[in-house]
């Protein structure tokens, strides 16, 4: 067999696409099973399970589960909530982080080094550690509202967003393509009278597109995938995000074909975003390779 | 300026900051207010290990030798404060006595255990079953991209959606896995509920949490494996090296610095395993899927005994830290 392959082209070339394909296809199936069974009423969906019939659309097909699922559960205000607190949580992110990355790079202040190595400390503290204690905090922070001052965070926007703005790994991120930069330029600008504010934004981040990219991508997959965290501060439907909103498909009587209505609605809209930007997705994650 | 740019940037830290640092303000806190219950939290989580010696009797049931009742130690003896309250964990004999392990709470050593298990298993084959992918992806063929683009697919779909979609295929009755396993073998397997099973419980979860983020670290080798300089191969090629010597003598040193990193990140990201269990089996069956982070939750969260939490969450901050610098250091050393 192996002589055969060295011999011949042709069916060496075809075993490796096989194998690609069969690869490809334990990656598929299961995405594939929900979208399909997400068209099916439930007791289809349960007896085709047994065949190869629950990766094929045959059989009873129709979209009353995403109506279903739209009735049980206000999806709309779950995918506005996820949407909402991703973007504001990307967006200042990008601004905190870059400006800190900018301050760890071009300026000179004491304790950086120290408060740089503190950042890339945090890499190592997965988030469930120290979700609880920050449960406790977040519970007794003030807030300064239009609606004037209150005590505690629970059952809002800002326990979403806040803690997650500044991360180490982007601040990390960016420090490290600031300092492939051409330190001639900044000079330039700085002798040029221009403030660091306007080195920071003139200069400095037109230049950082790729970056921008790379640090957005893994923010929003992080923040649009949350669950433990917005699982134990939202109490209230008005704030819960997508994710959480699947606990009202689990009572008594689950409605499977509901719930895989449900799950392709909350995955559709990263697919496409990842499908359309695949390219940049994938860059994003080999550059924290390359870097790290 | 100056300060407009320093100012959120010290935001920045201070976030980062609270993140790590809040645990043991909050921790000591919470003894303050009430510090008994947390020395014990704390005390709890220590295991004791307890002799108990059967005199020079031996009463015989099945020919073993008999021990008395450990509930004897564990409940108002004052002779053994030690243990008192404790549950046994797994006992063993060593001549003519037998060795109990006791354990005040029972069910967090079996979340440890099973936590580092699930590193153990998870951390090498997600490793080397990335860099297999990797090596594929890697290969000059027209349309590879489409199947990179493929393999990284579940990376993006959340966890929660990927453990409810594995309930499907894992489930006892007419569940994907079972039904494919008996179309294979022509009806001849039996069929198992792979969750509710506490032997292959644990194994299924870590099956899953592979599938769902081997993608990940198959770009972060493919990123590494395409620093490595092509004339390398090329003379590899000349000097008549196999496949094997290729990759060993050329390849894998290229990938040094790499496999660092995809070992550290997976364990990290394997220690704080927790939405699979909270979607697909809640810790059980029997306790066979308790982990560190899912019994913190509960503990912190669903019971509202954040010391508790806290006090697992300090464990596991502890031990991702110890093992990080560990492997850092062995890194290092080789270098």
């Amino acid at each position: 067999m192996l002589r055969l392959d060295a011999d011949n082209p042709r069916l060496r070339m075809t075993v490796r696409y096989l194998v690609l394909t069969l690869i490809a296809l334990m990656f598929v199936t299961p995405l594939v099973f929900m979208m399909m069974s997400s068209l099916k009423p439930d007791q289809q969906l349960l007896a085709d399970t047994s065949s190869m019939r629950a990766f094929l659309p045959v059989g009873d097909i129709s979209f009353d589960n995403y109506k279903a699922a739209f009735e049980r559960a206000p999806i709309g205000l779950f995918m506005l909530n996820s949407l909402f607190v991703t973007g504001i949580t990307v967006a200042l992110g990008l601004f905190v982080c870059s400006m800190a990355g900018f301050s760890f790079v071009f300026l000179n202040w004491r304790g950086k080094s120290i408060a740089f190595s503190i950042i890339l400390a945090t890499l190592i503290v997965p988030f469930e550690t120290i979700a609880i204690p920050m449960l406790l905090m977040v519970s007794k922070l003030p807030w300064l509202g239009l609606d004037g001052f209150s005590w505690g965070w629970l059952n809002s926007y800002r326990v979403q967003i806040v803690p997650f703005v500044a991360d180490g790994l982007t601040i990390f991120l960016f420090a490290q393509y600031f300092k492939d930069l051409p330190k001639e330029l900044i000079e330039a600008a700085r002798v040029e009278g221009c403030s660091w504010w306007q080195v920071y934004w003139r200069v400095v981040m037109p230049l950082s597109g790729p970056i921008l990219a790379t640090a957005a991508i893994l923010k929003f997959l992080a923040m649009y995938n949350q669950y433990l965290w917005p699982i134990m501060v939202t109490q209230q439907e008005q704030y819960r995000p997508v994710l959480v909103g699947l606990q009202y498909f689990f009572q008594l009587n689950t409605a499977w074909g509901e719930v895989m209505a449900y799950l392709t609605i909350i995955t559709l809209p990263v697919l496409v975003f990842y499908l359309a930007l695949q390219r940049a997705f994938i860059a994003s994650i080999a550059s924290t390779g390359v870097k790290g | 300026m100056l300060l407009f740019i320093v100012v959120p940037f010290i935001l920045a830290i201070v976030f980062s900051l609270t993140n790590q640092r809040l645990m043991s303000p909050n921790a000591a806190e919470y003894v303050g207010l009430e510090n008994y219950t947390n020395m014990l939290d704390l005390g709890v989580l220590v295991v004791d290990p307890v002799m108990d010696a059967d005199g020079a009797i031996l009463l015989d049931k099945n020919g073993d030798n008999q021990y008395p009742r450990l509930r004897k130690f564990t409940r108002n003896n004052p002779g053994y404060p030690d243990v008192k309250g404790m549950k046994e964990w797994f006992s063993f004999s060593w001549g003519e006595q037998k060795v109990a392990i006791m354990a005040s709470d029972l069910v967090f050593m079996k979340a440890l255990v099973n936590t580092f298990t699930f590193v153990a298993f998870v951390a090498p084959i997600q490793g080397a079953l990335a860099l297999v992918l990797a090596l594929l992806i890697n290969q000059p063929l027209r349309g590879i991209h489409i199947f990179r683009s493929i393999y990284f697919m579940p990376v993006v779909v959340s966890i929660v959606v990927v453990s409810l979609l594995w309930r499907f295929i894992y489930d006892g009755q007419n569940g994907l896995l079972n039904s494919a396993l008996s179309t294979l073998t022509l009806g001849y397997f039996e069929p198992v509920n792979w969750l509710g099973n506490p032997d292959t419980a644990l194994g299924s979860i870590m099956a899953m949490s592979i599938w769902q983020a081997v993608g990940f670290h198959m770009i972060i080798w493919l990123s590494g494996l395409q620093t490595i300089s092509p004339t390398l191969y090329e003379a590899a090629k000349i000097e008549g090296a196999s496949p094997w010597q290729t990759f060993r003598y050329v390849t894998w040193p290229g990938l040094r610095n790499t496999a660092v990193l995809v070992v550290i990140v997976i364990t990290m990201q394997a220690f704080s395993l927790f939405a699979q269990i909270d979607v697909m089996t809640s810790g059980g069956p029997l306790d066979s899927t308790q982990t560190i982070v899912y019994q913190a939750v509960e503990r912190g969260y669903g019971k509202q005994d954040i010391s508790g939490g806290s006090a697992m969450s300090v464990v596991l901050f502890l031990i991702v830290l110890s093992i990080s610098l560990l492997q850092r250091y062995l890194t290092r050393e080789k270098n």
